[in-house]
């Protein structure tokens, strides 16, 4: 190639998310079929075995969170792939990897519930997905993409974080992320400085000396809840640290809009439109929806601005919007999952126009 | 003697499978109990001079309470 | 005289330690079995033990091994992971009736298929030990259990699942045996077929399963005594003992 191109892709967002694992060193996928996200174990079943790694579609959603977690507790960067029916089914391997502190990427490319549901996109996993899906009471990192190259970027940045604070990483897209073409421009991965070799893992070293143990069972008194609160400091130390969003027009903005993944591209639209139309309107676009991005939300209300949440679903980041920024005007405007097809930016326009001047 | 086994009080649950394992019945359940509050498996001095040192009471014992001990003449 | 050799004590890769097990279950005998195969290979330190969910859950506490703690039925699952990222190390998994023959099944199944070079100690005492007593799938016809309280009715709840004889059937399996530690000449079999189950897994020759027949007195409603003798009347008549594959070279 020649000095000073760069080398461009026209890829699904399925495939990048898989391309940026790979890239950022992940070798084992334990995963199963299921639309809109197949695409991803059928990409990986081609590559894996040219990079010396291990692709098994497994026998069920539940036996490849599970392999996941042996993966994981291997000391493997190793992932899983699902949708959203398949992801209810891996919440109770979610749970016991976030129980014995054991990091792996898992992508959920959201479709329409509850149930069966739909193929198209939803955003109805938000609940399931930042509030501890399985039992417990824990945290997972959250990362909702809203492009190709996100896809791909976020899959590294899933892995770094689920390393360094020992948590599992979502990345939460949905059909329309996934199925979609979009220009992607890879790039070489390069690891934090900070990861730390992986001590308490299983490597069967030979080495006469202490046991190491990977579990989630604390009977004794005071372990677990010892334990719990160790948990929720990491979360904690997530929260002041790992926030990102996107920020678009906030500065002088009267009313925010909010929305992630794909609804967020739509309501980018909307914002243009509006500022067309002079309406001081600005987007606050989270990308870790765990930690969720609290202090933003703060900062562009704090003059009494209002807000107006987005969302592909029938209220649910809502909720956590509410929660933030107490005593803030906050509305929502949402399409149920099955919709069959997404709301147009004219649909958000509308709605803009009516909180705006109200 | 020429053979013996020594059975571990403390570890031992008085659960007697090592007295049918024993092929000449020299395993006897005591009638005191251990401070685990269970009645341990005993072996008196004299039955302990026809042990063969045949570990089938041990192979038998869930609690591996028992070792054995062979030889001298 | 000449001074006497010791010439059975407890294996190096079990911990000298007091075990939570009861009275006269059979799990502590084949704990030790399991101890004296690693310890016969000298695989102690290499090898990943995978606990599961059930009177099963304290392995780590009894194995001087590394272990991880899987979920429910899912200790297979769990292990194929350990292996493909560890294959030169020794996986087992350790799982009782309920974990693996009936929330497992798809794991174990499936597992055995793709012929994981794994060795899984199945321990078969017809009932759920640790949660006080409940039905198994091996339960026994008219065995009565805290949730069978008339006694298994093949009617409602089908026949006891014989597994040995179900993972013999697939390609998978290098090797497929059931055996039982009621006497001591079974107990010397069943620690044979231990050590022939790492061994298999040793050898790159595929997957291997032991199915061995224990006691709950507790449960069963026994003291040890007549609980063991319930394993030869009553269990070995339904769940033969024997090879029931055996591909291995």
């Amino acid at each position: 190639m020649e000095e000073g191109l760069t080398k461009r892709l026209f890829v699904k967002g399925n495939e990048a998310v898989a391309m940026g694992a790979l890239e950022a060193g992940c070798r084992y996928y334990f995963g199963y079929p299921i639309t809109p996200q197949s695409d991803i174990p059928e990409y990986i079943s081609r590559e894996m075995p040219k990079l010396g790694g291990q692709f098994i579609q497994a026998e069920s959603e539940v036996a490849s969170i599970n392999m996941l977690l042996g993966a994981s507790a291997s000391g493997a960067r190793a992932m899983t792939s699902s949708s959203s029916p398949g992801i209810s089914l891996k919440q109770e391997g979610i749970s016991y990897m976030s129980g014995s502190e054991c990091p792996g990427l898992i992508v959920n490319i959201c479709r329409s519930g509850p149930g069966l549901g739909g193929i198209d996109a939803s955003q109805a996993d938000y609940f399931q997905s930042v509030k501890g899906g399985g039992h417990g009471g824990y945290h997972i990192i959250v990362l909702a993409p809203d492009s190709v190259q996100e896809m791909y970027d976020m899959a590294m940045l899933a892995f770094d974080l689920s390393d360094r604070y020992r948590v599992p990483a979502m990345i939460l897209a949905d059909a329309v992320i996934g199925q979609m073409k979009e220009g992607l421009t890879p790039h070489p991965y390069v690891a934090p400085d900070d990861l730390e070799t992986k001590d308490w893992a299983l490597i069967g070293d030979g080495k006469a000396g202490e046991q190491k143990i990977v579990k989630s069972l604390y009977l004794g008194d005071g372990e677990l809840e010892a334990h719990n609160n160790r948990l929720h400091a990491k979360y904690a130390v997530m929260q002041a640290k790992e926030v990102r969003y996107e920020g678009v027009d906030l500065d002088d903005a009267e009313l925010v809009i909010t929305a992630y993944g794909s609804t967020a591209r739509i309501a980018k639209t909307a914002v243009r439109l509006a500022r067309e139309q002079g309406m001081k309107v600005g987007l606050l676009r989270p990308i870790t929806l765990f930690p969720f991005p609290k202090a933003a939300f703060k900062e562009h209300t704090s003059a009494g601005q209002k807000v107006l949440c987005f969302e592909l679903n029938n209220g649910q980041m809502v909720d956590d919007v509410r929660l933030a920024v107490p005593g803030t005007d906050v509305s929502f405007y949402g399409r149920a999952p099955g919709a069959g097809s997404l709301p147009t930016p004219e649909e958000f326009l509308d709605q803009i126009r009516n909180h705006y001047e109200a | 003697m020429a053979n013996k086994i020594v059975i571990d009080e403390l570890r031992c649950k008085g659960c007697a499978l090592c007295t049918i394992a024993c092929p000449q019945k020299l395993i006897k359940m005591s009638k005191e109990l251990n401070k685990q509050g269970f009645l341990p498996a005993v072996i008196s001095e004299e039955d302990l001079e026809r042990c063969t040192g045949c570990t089938l009471c041990a192979q038998m014992c869930p609690d591996v309470a028992i070792e054995v001990f062979k030889g001298g003449k | 005289m000449t001074e006497m050799k010791k010439v059975f004590s407890r294996p190096d890769s079990l911990k000298d330690v007091q075990t939570h097990f009861c009275p006269g279950c059979q799990h502590g005998t084949i704990h030790r079995l399991v101890a004296d195969a690693m310890d016969y290979f000298g695989i102690k330190d290499q090898t990943i033990g995978v606990a599961s969910v059930g009177c099963s859950v304290f392995l780590y506490g009894y194995f001087d091994i590394d272990v991880i703690e899987a979920p429910h039925g899912r200790a297979p699952a769990v292990a194929t992971g350990a292996k493909r990222v560890h294959p030169n190390r020794p996986v087992f998994t350790y799982q009782g009736d309920g974990d693996l023959a009936a929330i497992g099944t798809s794991e174990i199944i499936h597992t055995a298929n793709r012929g994981e070079k794994l060795t899984v100690i199945f321990v078969n005492n017809t009932t759920y030990g640790m949660t006080g007593g409940q039905m198994a799938p091996t339960s026994l016809p008219g065995q009565k259990t805290s949730t069978s309280p008339e006694g298994r009715d093949i009617g409602n709840d089908g026949y006891p699942i014989k597994m040995a004889e179900l993972l013999s059937g697939l390609e998978g399996t290098a090797y497929s045996v059931r055996v039982a530690v009621d006497t001591p000449k079974h107990v010397l079999q069943a620690g044979k077929a231990i050590r022939k189950a790492f061994k298999t897994q040793l050898d790159g020759q595929g997957f291997a399963f032991v199915e061995v027949l224990a006691t709950c007195p507790t449960n069963w409603g026994m003291n040890p005594l007549q609980a063991n003798e319930r394993v030869a009347d009553e269990m070995i008549p339904y769940f033969p003992l024997g090879v029931y594959k055996d591909a291995t070279e």
